[in-house]
């Protein structure tokens, strides 16, 4: 099984302009300086080994999409949001010709997570099949609506895969392909849902869009039973805690902490930080990383709680 | 959960201490509320005196911001005192840093607050 990152910002993608990139080559250069890199390999090994993650990468800007491989025939991935173009630009290249099925599961339906969608090439490409998951009752709408004017061009009815939109009911799982799957309700503006997937004897949670009313110790153990001795959490962890109680109360998102806290009680093995704030630069989500590492370290009480920091591109193994 | 209050010519100083967490922060918030309601007069205020709390969750620190809520309403105002260092590197984290009036000690806060609360404070 391996997760595979392709937008992992929070509401609206962002991209690096030309003058972060040239205050990371200006860092990059004086880093090195009087090193000999003088061969690609060895400026390679300089990079991967001593300049850190805000120099030498960046977490990316697409909008939420997640892919879980697996490892069967089809295709598994959460959310729609702009990295859906990179995702389907994987698919088609790996299927070099032969039809997808490719199985969706939406969170929600608010614009970051489905504007990928019309630039996702396998819907555009017959052979495929394509079921979309979801909780929504206009679930189907929403896709078709994206698609009509004057917000886009070409209508969802010109679209050359073979659609399946199904239904899911809040705790009650079901089989796809293999995979057993359990939709949770969560609190976002329209409501979302969190995705369970046990597969292999493991199991992933994707969990985001979703605010943690802290004083509600119902809400708290339902998310701990959802999340139990999951192999990896992806978790909104958009605000500071600061934010999320005050003055972004009721925004529909949640923080670094609560993930911990729910991760601790829920015995979880690897926390994943999602959902980065558009305002946050690098550097900021490498602070609130290392913060969250630092925080896990404190409240520790039983075996280490894994906690790491989506980018666009990360792949874990599991 | 202890809670001890003193007060210093109207200006309350409320100390917990232990752990403050998911388990507690509702009986906490309880706790507070009297106290809290005694003070709600315009330029009142409260310290919370930290130095013997050891631990506070996303909970108990939520507690924090509603009791800050309720004495702005009120007119007074909160302050936070004394932090044990794992306490103020929570309040860092979750950026509460940023939204308290942070003092290294309930003297200092006193006298942020109110000259006669410094001066009952001082007279013990």
């Amino acid at each position: 099984m391996r997760v595979r990152f392709w937008g992992t910002r929070g509401s609206i993608p962002v991209s690096l302009t030309w003058r972060d990139l040239r205050d990371r080559v200006a860092q990059a250069l004086v880093a090195a300086n009087g090193r000999s890199l003088d061969t690609l390999e060895r400026a390679y090994a300089f990079v991967e080994g001593h300049l850190p993650f805000s120099i030498a990468g960046t977490y990316g800007g697409h909008s939420p999409c997640v892919e879980l491989d697996t490892g069967g025939a089809s295709y598994f991935v959460c959310d729609m949001g702009s990295g859906a173009r990179p995702f389907g630009a994987h698919v088609m290249a790996r299927q070099a010709g032969a039809p997808a099925r490719i199985n969706v599961f939406m969170s929600h339906l608010h614009w970051d997570h489905m504007m990928g969608f019309p630039f996702f090439v396998p819907a555009w490409t017959p052979g495929t099949t394509l079921r979309i998951h979801g909780c929504h009752a206009n679930l189907e709408a929403a896709f078709v609506r994206q698609q009509e004017p004057p917000g886009f061009p070409v209508g969802f009815s010109r679209l050359g895969a073979e659609f399946e939109f199904v239904q899911l009911e809040p705790g009650r799982p079901i089989e796809v392909d293999g995979v057993r799957v359990t939709a949770k309700h969560q609190l976002h503006g329209g409501d979302s849902f969190g995705y369970r997937f046990e597969t292999g004897g493991r199991s992933i949670i994707y969990s985001t869009d979703s605010e943690h009313k802290l004083e509600d110790a119902t809400e708290t153990h339902d998310f701990v039973a959802f999340f139990r001795d999951a192999d990896l959490v992806v978790f909104d962890s958009m605000y500071s805690l600061a934010e999320a109680v005050s003055v972004k109360e009721d925004w529909g998102h949640s923080s670094n902490m609560v993930g911990v806290e729910l991760c601790q009680m829920a015995g979880v093995k690897h926390l994943v930080l999602f959902h980065h704030e558009p305002a946050y630069d690098d550097a900021a989500i490498d602070r609130v990383l290392a913060e969250t590492r630092r925080f896990e370290e404190l409240t520790r009480e039983g075996s280490p709680l894994r906690v790491s920091s989506a980018f666009d591109g990360l792949e874990i193994a599991l | 959960m202890q809670l001890v209050s003193h007060e210093y010519a109207g200006t309350v100083v409320l100390a917990p201490g232990g752990r403050l967490d998911h388990d507690n922060s509702e009986a906490f918030r309880a706790a507070l509320q009297p106290h809290l309601e005694a003070a709600a007069r315009p330029q009142r205020g409260v310290v919370l005196d930290l130095s013997n709390l050891e631990y506070v969750s996303s909970a108990g620190l939520r507690c924090f911001v509603l009791a800050a809520k309720q004495a702005k309403a009120q007119g007074g105002r909160i302050v936070i005192a004394g932090m044990q260092p794992v306490v103020a590197e929570i309040f860092q984290i979750s950026r509460f840093n940023l939204v308290f009036d942070i003092f290294s000690s309930v003297r200092d806060a006193l006298a942020a607050l109110s000259a006669d609360a410094t001066a009952a404070y001082d007279r013990g």
